[in-house]
């Protein structure tokens, strides 16, 4: 599994807070801590308050990269606040996300391309999100077959079917997990398959719990990434403990410290 | 129509342990050996590379083996009597890569003496022969961690490898190995799950990874070597699927459980034939280091090895 850190968000009001005020420290800790805690890749986002984008791409990534070298999955609506991150980026970035909007997809291709960067592509369209899996596995078709296109290697794919919260959209959880199963049979080599797992919770009571749970399915499911706040230890040990039931590490009695480890 | 071969493509590596020190890196050993640091499954190089071939290693004791057949003896003749002897033999007649010295003597059914007997061989040895050496203790866990924490004091900065660590008796070797420079061969019983967890183990006390080779406890031909074949080829492909925790490189007790068997002990050319088998098997599952007994058997496993090594 690939875990993306979800933490450096300006949604957040610390991470907001740290942006205004440039206090480094903040972002660097909260990169070390995720990093730490299993993170094998960190989201950026400004956040949607933030006045320069741009810059304030810019000089989270410079904060981040001097304590971690992690690929970063720059998290942005803006094509130009995209492609400065992808200028700065040290390793091989993420881009989150394209839609299946035409315009967008080759704009990001194109960055992709130019750029070698893996893309996250949500399976919506103009017309919003998918409430069935049929239509979801629609939209995918699309992304892949673009993706295609512009010589994008499909194992570069993160095909996200869009968890949606618990509390309002009930009947789209068992939707999504079908998706992500079908979605894998979309070409071989198979795309990778990504979850926003937060919004699975979103506004529900006991969110550490349904979160690690849809996680814990997914991953059964056959999830190969998901972007969640890796310093929620139980849910990362609910993952770990998930793959390997899943055969996918040897066991041995220390096997959360084992994957720690790798 | 060209058939085209279906070929793997792994992201891990098997970590590369150092054995011995040579002047330069403040030792005394005649060079220094590198194992492991393959990137594929043995000798498969159209998928990745194994810079370094396995090496083979003859085993001596510090006093004169009382269980042996006649026929595995006879190849050594006098030397046996005399350990300095015996390893100068095996290292400059049968051209033994590194040695693997069991200190035997200490134990009750060898004899019991004193351990500090065994390390006063063992600085002899250490003067008179340059090879790079694995020291194993006695086989007792109590003596041993007297034993082997005087050895490994004694060889200090020989960058040597000590044995044997297991799941409930490591802590006193690793802070040895620790202490002196010396890498540690972490054993289990034939279970790749006890060997991952003795890894972890010994590294949690801050001993690098690097410096640990695996004994995944061998079996002769014929006697359950099947199964220490898959439990090594699992450990391997794991490893090259970037399980840190079981990338290390394997060290084989071949000579030992050849030569207990019925077919060796009642026929030393049959046993002769039994070790090379053997040794080639364990070769072909992912095994680095071969410690082994008849020197025909050695010699055999060097050419065998120098032929799967050409490209």
């Amino acid at each position: 599994m690939i875990v993306i850190g979800e933490l450096i968000n300006g949604m957040y009001k610390d991470v907001r807070k740290a942006i205004t005020g440039k206090e480094a420290d903040v972002i660097q800790h909260l990169a070390e801590d995720q990093v730490k805690a299993g993170a094998g890749a960190l989201d950026v986002n400004t956040g949607p308050y933030s006045k320069n984008p741009k810059e304030d791409m810019k000089w989270l990534i410079e904060c981040i990269q001097k304590v971690t070298d992690v690929p970063l999955s720059i998290d942005s609506t803006k094509f130009d606040v995209i492609e400065e991150g992808l200028k700065l980026a040290k390793n091989r970035a993420i881009i989150n996300s394209t839609n299946a909007d035409e315009e967008r997809m080759s704009r990001i291709f194109e960055l992709a391309k130019r750029y070698n960067a893996r893309v996250i592509g949500l399976t919506m369209d103009k017309s919003g999100v998918p409430n069935n899996k049929e239509k979801r596995l629609e939209v995918a078709a699309t992304i892949v077959a673009k993706a295609i296109d512009y010589g994008i290697n499909v194992e570069d794919l993160f095909l996200d079917p869009i968890v949606l919260p618990v509390n309002v959209a009930q009947s789209q959880g068992v939707e999504v997990l079908e998706s992500i199963r079908e979605f894998k049979l979309l070409s071989d080599p198979a795309p990778n398959t990504i979850v926003g797992l937060s919004n699975a919770s979103q506004g529900a009571k006991l969110r550490s719990l349904v979160n690690r749970t849809f996680l814990v399915m997914a991953v059964a499911s056959g999830l190969t990434a998901a972007i969640l706040d890796p310093l929620d230890k139980e849910l990362m040990d609910a993952m770990i403990a998930a793959e390997l039931i899943l055969n996918k590490n040897i066991y041995c009695d220390s096997f959360l410290d084992a994957y720690r480890k790798k | 129509m060209a058939i085209e071969l279906a070929r793997e493509k792994y992201s891990g590596s098997v970590n590369t342990v150092e054995l011995g020190a040579a002047r330069a890196n403040g030792g005394t050993r005649a060079g220094v050996i590198k194992i492991g640091g393959e990137t594929t499954m043995p000798f498969l190089f159209e998928e990745g590379d194994m810079p370094n071939p396995p090496v083979v290693g003859m085993e001596i004791f510090d006093c004169e083996p009382t269980d042996w057949p006649d026929g595995l003896k006879e190849a050594f003749g006098d030397a046996l009597k005399d350990p300095v002897k015996w390893a100068k033999k095996c290292v400059s007649d049968f051209g033994s890569q590194f040695l693997c010295v069991k200190l035997m003597s200490p134990h009750p059914d060898w004899g019991g003496r004193s351990t500090n007997d065994a390390i006063i061989f063992l600085k002899s040895l250490l003067q008179e022969v340059a090879a790079p050496l694995v020291i194993i203790g006695c086989g007792d866990a109590q003596i041993d961690n007297d034993l082997m924490a005087k050895a490994s004091q004694a060889a200090k900065n020989e960058k040597c490898i000590l044995g044997i660590a297991s799941q409930n008796n490591y802590k006193t070797l690793t802070a040895s190995c620790l202490a002196d420079g010396h890498s540690i061969i972490a054993a289990s019983p034939v279970d790749v799950n006890i060997a991952k967890q003795v890894n972890i183990l010994i590294s949690d006390m801050g001993l690098d990874p690097k410096r640990i080779v695996m004994d995944p406890t061998t079996a002769s031909l014929g006697y359950g070597m099947e199964y220490v074949y898959s439990i090594m080829e699992r450990a391997r492909l794991s490893a090259l699927a970037g399980d840190k925790m079981l990338s290390m490189p394997f060290i084989l007790f071949i000579g030992q459980e050849v030569w207990r068997v019925k077919e060796a002990k009642d026929s030393a050319p049959l046993g002769v034939k039994w070790e090379i088998a053997t040794a080639a098997a364990m070769l072909q599952s992912g095994a680095d280091m071969l410690v082994m007994r008849h020197p025909q058997a050695a010699r055999a496993i060097v050419k065998y090895i120098d032929m799967m090594m050409k490209r």
